[in-house]
């Protein structure tokens, strides 16, 4: 029997604030272990909990980037479990009434067109602390607690089971990322813990609607282990259907060296959080002034970035993908475009997506630490464009750019790599590749056009490259057609 | 509603409240007893009123973010009230995962 995967996605993402949700400890990434903890967080009786207000802020500014609902009245609720990791042995979290709901993303479908992704809800919670069961090597008899991400505000971002396929999961991770990252209220920085996702997954049979049962899948530490993970699932859950005939709803780990996903296996009793409205803060109501601020305050988000470029800069649908989709490219490229000039768009989109991105990836460099600035690579296209140097002098010179951090024009004025354009000195040289092949020139006459290119080459070679190329050919078209 | 051994057995667990059976015993009346009264207020016709999950008619209360470490003590003083610790950590039973 062949059978349709349902995929849904629940990101947790860290909101950017200086100090934690409900205290007003630092959330400085890398502290040394409980440096960043108080009373509040650590759960210490007759502690209460206060508000930060700039984790709404940005909770709603994600929640409005992605088109959702705003709850006009919104309360935390007690999630209640314990664990070590949960030092008031309930989660802060928001149960009936999250901060938002109903929205949409898009994602690239499996078939090469855009789908629209439905967004189930966003609500604000708190992080738990972190578990060490080993240090280094050594395995611990025991285990310790460190409470610095305990209190620390998240989104927790819910998808509808929306998606088919594991490229589907990654493609709304990605531009879920992006979004974010446009926002700018997450680093969304998967090794840094402020960006994890888990995945729910379950199989049905080709054309039915009902839902299969599903399985929670958790431990994935890159979008590419999400991919992998889900790939695996489908294979995994296909074969329990043709042989057993039902999946088991169980919470499974995946396990990157091995490749497959693991049954957690822990005794865990039917979920039991005891959700109540949690008595120590009051609700939030957000009134339209509140709203139509942070609304009026968004960044221009990637799918409108991408119509634009496409409309303004007669880039391609694919060009344009790859520029917006990192917020600080896109940047990037318009900044230099707006120094060169519009009529270079298209170029200097080439020079980004295949020089610059080509050498900032082998060098594993993000574009915000680019040895060649916006203006510098502006300075390159117009030098290009001027005819002051060949396209191929201006890879050298790019190269060059790369490693040193000079300014384009200083790199071709020391290496003397200024475009020779001055005509007496090509015709010069155009006569001299004439004498000296005549073989060439034989051919060209009997028709074999191609034979122009050794006599292009020669005179190249004469000007070690400087030569403009444009200019050559005109030259010799002339000698040899006159 | 009636509450048997096994209600009681399980909400003790989720609290992780170890009863002695003859403690078992003892809660089973009480807790009865209570949701016998919810189900009194069960038949109040509450279709048009919302539910209350606060008393006090506020709302957004919140502050400005503002990091101000150990406002409120210091690790030391924190750790202090563990009741265990190792070196920076809380010390806690082996979890296995
Ligand atoms: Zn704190």
């Amino acid at each position: 029997m062949t059978f349709e995967p349902v995929i849904g996605l629940e990101v947790h993402v860290q909101l950017k604030t200086a100090s934690k949700l409900f205290c007003r400890c630092p959330t400085a990434f890398g502290a040394d272990p409980n440096s960043q903890i108080c009373p509040i967080c650590a759960g210490h009786p007759g502690v209460l909990p206060f508000l930060n207000k700039r984790a709404v802020e940005l909770l709603v500014q994600a929640a409005l980037g992605l088109g959702c609902t705003i709850t006009p009245r919104s309360v935390f609720s007690r999630k209640q479990y314990f664990y070590p990791d949960l030092p008031k042995a309930y989660q802060i979290s928001q149960y009936d009434l999250p901060l938002a709901t109903g929205g949409t993303l898009e994602i690239a479908a499996s078939d090469g067109t855009s789908k629209t992704i439905r967004i189930h809800r966003i609500h604000l919670e708190e992080d738990a602390g972190k578990l060490l069961h080993a240090i280094g090597n050594r395995e611990l008899d025991h285990s310790l607690v460190d409470l610095n991400r305990a209190g620390i505000p998240l989104a927790e971002c819910v998808s509808e089971p929306d998606m088919h396929t594991p490229e589907e999961a990654y493609s709304y991770l990605t531009n879920l990322k992006a979004i974010f990252q446009y926002l700018g209220i997450s680093d969304c920085d998967m090794e840094k813990g402020s960006l994890r996702c888990d995945a729910n997954i379950s199989l049905r049979p080709a054309g039915h609607t009902q839902l299969g049962t599903k399985a929670e899948v958790k431990n994935l530490n890159s979008f590419k282990a999400v991919k992998e993970a889900l790939h695996h699932e489908i294979k995994r859950q296909t074969e329990v259907l043709n042989t057993q005939g039902r999946v088991v709803q169980e919470t499974r780990l995946w396990d990157e060296t091995c490749g497959v996903t693991q049954s957690m296996r822990s005794k865990e009793e039917a979920h039991d959080y005891r959700y109540f409205p949690e008595p120590d803060l009051v609700p939030i109501e957000l009134k339209t002034d509140f709203l139509s601020k942070i609304k009026a305050s968004l960044p221009e988000l990637p799918t409108a970035k991408k119509a634009r470029f496409i409309q303004a800069y007669k880039l391609s649908d694919y060009d344009a993908t790859v520029l917006v989709g990192d917020r600080l490219l896109a940047e990037y490229f318009e900044q230099a475009v707006s120094k060169a000039g519009a009529e270079v768009a298209k170029p200097m989109c080439n020079w980004i997506t295949t020089e610059l991105l080509g050498r900032l990836n082998a060098a594993g460099r993000p574009i915000a630490d680019s040895p060649v600035s916006a203006e510098h690579l502006a300075q390159l296209v117009a030098l290009v464009q001027k005819g002051t140097i060949s396209g191929k002098t201006a890879k050298d010179v790019f190269g060059e750019m790369f490693e040193t951090r000079q300014a384009p024009a200083a790199i071709v004025k020391s290496k003397g790599l200024v475009q020779v354009g001055d005509e007496p000195t090509i015709t010069r040289w155009c006569d001299e590749a004439i004498a000296e092949m005549p073989h060439a020139v034989q051919e060209y006459k009997g028709g074999k056009e191609r034979a122009i290119g050794s006599l292009v080459g020669l005179v190249m070679k004469k000007s070690q490259g400087k030569a403009n190329p444009q200019m050559v050919n005109r030259i010799l078209l002339k000698k040899l057609v006159p | 509603m009636k509450i048997t051994k096994k209600d009681v057995e399980h909400v003790a667990r989720l609290a992780r409240l170890a009863l002695s059976e003859d403690e078992k015993a003892r809660y089973t009346a009480p807790l009865e007893s209570i949701l016998e009264y919810i189900d009194k207020l069960n038949k109040v016709d509450t279709a048009h009123v919302p539910p209350t999950s606060h008393v006090l008619p506020m709302s957004n209360v919140w502050r400005e973010d503002q990091a101000e470490p150990n406002r409120l003590g210091s690790q030391t003083d924190i750790l202090k009230n563990a009741p265990e610790a190792e070196g920076p950590f809380f010390k806690v039973k082996k979890v296995i995962e």
